[in-house]
């Protein structure tokens, strides 16, 4: 992040007309410079487009069965075939495919439910933790009973009574998950309100909405993505749960998780059944660790700041080099 | 003592404090316990503070200075007594006429560390105070103002785009009181606005200080307990202990004739910067530890390391005083 050096502070701010577009191409460089954050988005990326784009990249409708071929083995192997790569299922569907498809369950069932969870939670810590008092006790009787109550069973109950569907899903997953948001959000602002520059806030006449989304949330990012990074898998592995109960997805329609819990029996005969979406989820959890850990990153200005002077250091180092090879070169010559 | 009173006076206070009290619930005696705890954090405290003028309020750590300035501000409920400003009885004041207030009486914080949010930008620290007040609409249109804030306490003028690590503690000390005076207030409290700072800082941030209400007449609440800064800076000086004054003077007098003899031990353990001088100086040590602010004695707080104390300390608190003009003092002795 360059820090302007400019005249007067208008100026400054004058040349900031096109912000957003500078922000975006400012992060498009911090990102080239950091590798694990650059493999992160582009393995994000790529798996967000396979899901987008699942019916035309995937080679086999997922659903079609073949029982002449069940439990084909993965191309490497003497019966491999090209027709299904990485093998069949033990309904003779075509692995690969399955896979692909199945981003797009899981992909959308992560993301919605750490958005809708973790959005509920981290509004209700907030409130519990600064306005205190009776909001807290209640919010916080509330989270406990529900913490008390058996997850699964409420989402038996409700799956039940509903119906099981995509949506009903999210929202199960979403009203079993959103506690662990509450009790850290609200452990954390209990420590940040203190602070002087709540205080400060507080002094200066802000109200408390903009305190705690101006002053007390923005210092609670790296917790908070670290959490929701571990809810994700989480979430991915708790729908497949769902699914294998009968009542998350329902056939045809596929999910990662599905397929391991489908593949399980199979383990001994077919590692492939469960290794494959079984890879696709470490995937998409190793990518999205590694995306937050640069999120984090350059949300604090602090780090961003050191960030970008290790990387000037690291530019001047070279030039000096250049320059000291250059002088050598003709004394040699 | 009463608003109407002191209206009609022309050398009227800007904010006069009348007896203030305040307790703090402590919970109870021990598990089962029946009997309440209060710590007394101020009792029966009672000065003014005239426009343009500072007063230095000096005490040891917990003597309760920082409580009177945030129950000035309305920060911490008040127990007895009353709180005028101009004129005003803002003593129980609500949550919003706390708000209408910030307009006028403002804090300038110890810490210049954590009192700036590291997530936010310098343009955006001071110019949310003129956001939250309704005066601009955004940031931009506050970068006018910001820029004639950030000159004034001398900070360079893009220093607005950059974030608060990026300064030193004199800076963003700086950047407190452009915060603080965005608002146009015309009191401050300055908790301890530069213990925090390195002693090289310290005196460009009085001096700052000092240039800022000569030129805009503030009045400053300057609480510390370096006592040559205050020196510096105040025009009365009030001396703290254990919660009330024991001592409220003109700046010369508190230095060259105390009274209190809490204010002349205090006095004399300052060390003298010439060593023949301090070696010949008498130390006047009060041996022992300030009483629990829990159970506080009968009469005079200072009596358990009084080197005068008679009976009459034991039994009745002594009142301020006036000793000579311009000089209050809180001793039965003295």
């Amino acid at each position: 992040m360059t820090p302007p050096r400019t005249d007067t502070l208008e100026q400054a701010l004058a040349e900031n007309r096109f912000e957003w577009w500078d922000s975006v191409c400012e992060l498009g460089r911090e990102l080239k410079r950091d590798k694990p954050g650059l493999i992160g988005v582009i393995l994000i990326t790529c798996l967000v487009l396979m899901a987008v784009f699942a019916p035309y990249i995937a080679p086999h409708d997922p659903a079609a069965q073949d029982l002449t071929a069940r439990l084909a083995p993965p191309v490497w192997y003497d019966k491999g075939t090209w027709d299904h790569m990485l093998g069949t299922d033990h309904l003779g569907r075509d692995v690969l495919s399955r896979a692909i498809h199945g981003a797009r369950v899981s992909l959308w069932v992560g993301a919605a439910v750490v958005l809708c969870a973790g959005g509920f939670g981290v509004v209700m810590g907030l409130m519990a933790g600064y306005l205190g008092g009776r909001t807290d006790a209640f919010i916080m009787r509330w989270i406990d009973t529900q913490v008390a109550f058996p997850g699964l069973l409420l989402a038996l109950i409700i799956l039940a009574v509903i119906g099981p569907s995509l949506t009903t899903v999210v929202v199960v997953l979403a009203l079993n998950g959103w506690m662990v948001y509450g009790r850290m959000t609200r452990s954390a602002v209990l420590s940040i309100r203190q602070s002087p520059y709540v205080e400060a806030a507080e002094v200066v006449g802000c109200r408390w909405p903009r305190i705690l989304f101006r002053h007390i949330l923005p210092n609670l990012t790296s917790p908070l993505l670290t959490l929701g990074i571990l809810e994700f898998a989480r979430i991915v592995l708790a729908e497949a749960a769902l699914s294998f109960l009968g009542l998350g997805i329902q056939p045809p329609a596929t999910s990662w998780g599905l397929d391991v819990a489908m593949g399980k029996n199979y383990m001994f005969m077919a590692w492939w059944l469960v290794t494959i979406p079984g890879c696709a989820i470490a995937v998409t959890v190793l990518a999205i660790n590694l995306v937050a850990s640069w999120l984090r990153l350059i949300s604090d200005p602090q780090e961003r700041e050191k960030q970008f002077a290790r990387h000037m250091a690291k530019g001047m180092r070279k030039n000096m080099q250049a320059e000291n090879d250059k002088e050598r070169q003709p004394e040699t010559s | 003592m009463t608003g109407q009173t002191l209206e009609g006076r022309s050398d009227q206070p800007l904010v006069d404090v009348r007896n203030l009290s305040v307790l703090f619930d402590a919970g109870r005696a021990g598990f089962w316990g029946r009997k309440r705890l209060t710590v007394h954090a101020v009792e029966n405290v009672s000065f003014d503070i005239r426009p343009g003028e500072t007063l230095g309020l000096v005490g040891e750590s917990g003597s309760g200075k920082s409580t009177t300035g945030r129950a000035i501000l309305g920060r911490v409920p008040v127990s007895q007594g009353h709180i005028y400003f101009q004129g005003k009885e803002i003593t129980h004041a609500g949550k919003n006429r706390v708000r209408e207030l910030s307009r006028d009486m403002q804090l300038v914080f110890q810490d210049p560390y954590a009192s700036l949010n590291p997530r936010m930008k310098i343009i955006d620290i001071v110019a949310e105070p003129l956001r939250v007040h309704g005066m601009v609409k955004n940031t931009k249109a506050a970068a006018k103002e910001v820029a004639r804030l950030l000159e004034l306490v001398g900070l360079p003028p893009d220093a607005g785009a950059r974030y608060p690590h990026a300064f030193s503690g004199g800076q963003r000390q700086r950047v407190g009181i452009a915060r603080a005076l965005a608002l146009k207030p015309r009191f401050i409290v300055a908790d301890e606005p530069v213990s925090a700072l390195d002693v090289s800082i310290r005196a460009q941030v009085v001096n700052l200080m000092q240039d800022l209400q000569a030129q805009f007449g503030l009045s400053y609440l300057f609480i510390a307990h370096d006592l040559a800064v205050v020196r510096h800076i105040s025009h009365r000086i009030a001396i703290m202990y254990a919660g009330n004054i024991v001592e409220l003077a003109e700046r010369h007098l508190i230095y060259d004739s105390p009274v209190h003899p809490y204010t002349r031990a205090l006095l004399s353990a300052v060390p003298v910067p010439d060593p023949p001088v301090q070696r010949a100086r008498q130390r006047i040590t009060c041996p022992g530890e300030p009483p629990n602010p829990l159970n506080p004695p009968s009469g005079c707080r200072f009596q358990s390391r009084c080197p005068y104390v008679t009976g009459t300390c034991r039994e009745k608190a002594p009142e301020l005083a006036r000793r000579r003009p311009g000089q209050m003092a809180a001793c039965w002795n003295c």
